[in-house]
């Protein structure tokens, strides 16, 4: 067992696993709606629009995390706008945002020096670089998220579902569905550090359409997602360890992989499953 | 009737999409606990007309009071089934939790379900005939079945004044029956009721009123008056075939040509 527990002798791994588990988790409950919503491709947009935030960040020697959070709120609500307006088609919107904002973080980010490194470190991650102030900050931004989704699970519930219905009980829709633009970026933020910006959107579908093939009702789809995150982040970590390879990747791998078992072995659909028994 | 307090009133209602009316200068007034059949072509607003019920689009013009309030000074006392089309019926949710999303309204947005709640959901399931399939997922269900989980929440609500939408076009006969009975059970209640539908014999036979739209009020009043033959003309115009007994037949299944 002595492989097990070998990793953790190192303080930046405990740390890492403690990051990798709590954005699993996290990514998992948020990615039931953007599954559900069909919100993947918002997902994947947020994350590249985070960069220049980071950028800035970097430049200005100030906390990267508090950088992604600025911009992540702001493009949130950007997309939010454009898309109410009716005026550009909603992915129209997202994909010229989403190319913009990118296209300004690696600009910034080129005229650093070092930038190959950063730059590597900002797409896919550095769990290993994770502080205890970043610990911290993963940590409260989580439970403040987590508090939010299930506080607020009745309406995201029927405007996700329904939204005539939630338009004849008066929910205010467009504040909720502002609000969880906002819960998104936050949790694209905190998976920065440990999956980065380009494999952030994985993480936010894969575990949770994993759990779309195995249950029906939303709730045990957020626990069922939760557990494949963070089984998935804790796996990942592991390969990531004893192969030597990028922890993002390793992680995410690991959920594709959850995934593709799910696929093929859940009683409801699983293609194998249905050729097995018949 | 007239000496009863008019429970629904719309006056002067103008109501469309953007710029565009749909409906023009609606007025009309429905009796507390009337059965309201709407009619019409298609494309005549009938929809349009309950969106703009439930306020889910904004009016142009006019007003429209709820037991001599406006509108928007309810939120619980109007309940809307829509076209089956309007949801996404693969979401992961049970028949149940769809019933109990009538409740949330009643028992508070951060409230946790009561007893009450429960008895009431799974009254309206058993009323409704789903209850032996209550925990079933909703992507299981035929589209008969779908309707009644619609009415299921819509009974959950406990309404004043329900509007469905083409409850009657592609189910199953059973889930006719089943929508027929509720609305018996809903004239007990005195629920009022307004019901859209391309079936004109239905609408004449199971009906108290008739509400014959086509872009605007052609006719509203007791079936045997609205059914007459010059509203019918005014109304489908070229879908409408007058046979030599005098006999009026509609051909509603091709829309009509602009």
């Amino acid at each position: 067992m002595n492989w097990l527990v070998q990793p953790f002798a190192y303080e930046f791994m405990q740390r890492g696993i403690l990051a990798s588990v709590i954005v699993g988790i996290l990514c998992a409950v948020m990615g039931t709606y953007v599954v559900l919503r069909g919100m993947a491709f918002l997902g994947d947009a947020l994350a590249h629009a985070i960069l220049p935030g980071i950028a800035i960040a970097y430049l200005l020697n100030g906390s990267l995390l508090v950088g992604a959070l600025i911009a992540a709120i702001f493009i949130a609500l950007i997309i939010g706008l454009f898309s109410r307006q009716g005026t550009v088609k909603e992915d129209t919107a997202i994909g010229i945002l989403f190319a913009a904002a990118l296209s300004l973080g690696i600009a910034l980010i080129s005229s650093i020096k070092t930038y190959a490194v950063d730059l590597s470190h900002i797409l896919f991650g550095n769990v290993l670089g994770v502080s205890i102030t970043d610990l911290w900050l993963t940590a409260g931004l989580g439970l403040l998220i987590l508090l939010t989704v299930v506080l607020l699970y009745k309406p995201f519930l029927v405007i996700s579902f329904d939204p005539v219905l939630a338009a004849t009980m008066r929910l205010p829709a467009e504040l909720l569905r502002n609000l969880m633009l906002v819960l998104l970026a936050l949790t694209v933020v905190v998976s920065l550090q440990t999956v980065g910006v380009g494999l952030a959107a994985a993480m936010l579908v894969t575990p949770a359409a994993t759990a779309y093939l195995i249950t029906r009702r939303l709730t045990s789809m957020m626990v069922i997602s939760a557990v494949f995150g963070a089984l998935s982040s804790i796996i990942g970590l592991y390969l990531s360890y004893y192969l030597n390879i990028v922890s993002g990747s390793a992680i995410v791998l690991t959920a594709t992989l959850f995934f593709v078992l799910a696929f093929l072995f859940n009683s409801r659909q699983g293609v194998l499953r249905r050729k097995i028994n018949t | 009737m007239s000496h009863t307090p008019h429970r629904l009133e719309v006056q002067n209602v103008s109501v469309g999409y953007g710029d565009k009316t749909v409906l023009h200068e609606l007025t009309f007034n429905v009796p507390h606990g009337a059965r309201v059949a709407v009619v019409g072509p298609n494309g005549a607003g009938k929809s349009t007309l309950f969106k703009a019920l439930v306020g889910l689009l904004p009016l142009q013009a006019g007003k429209i009071f709820i037991h001599g309030l406006p509108l928007n000074a309810h939120k619980d006392c109007v309940a809307y089934i829509p076209q089956r089309e309007e949801v996404d019926w693969r979401f992961p949710v049970t028949v149940r939790d769809v019933v109990m999303m009538g409740r949330y309204d009643r028992q508070g947005w951060f409230n946790r379900t009561s007893l009450e709640d429960k008895q009431i959901v799974e009254k309206s399931l058993e009323q409704m005939g789903i209850g032996s399939f209550s925990r079933n997922s909703i992507s299981d269900l035929s589209g008969g079945q779908q309707q009644r989980v619609f009415l299921a929440r819509a009974l959950a609500q406990e309404p004043h004044i329900l509007l469905m939408d083409e409850p009657f076009t592609g189910v199953d006969v059973v889930t006719q029956e089943a929508t027929l009975k509720l609305l018996d059970d809903l004239r007990e209640a005195e629920v009022t009721a307004m019901i859209s539908t391309h079936d004109l014999n239905l609408a004449a036979s199971k009906f108290d009123l008739m509400l014959l739209l086509n872009h605007r009020l052609i006719a509203f009043g007791e079936p045997a008056e609205v059914l007459k033959q010059e509203n019918l003309v005014m109304a489908f115009g070229r879908q409408l075939m007058i046979l030599p007994d005098g006999t009026a037949v509609v051909d509603d299944c091709c829309p009509p040509v602009d």
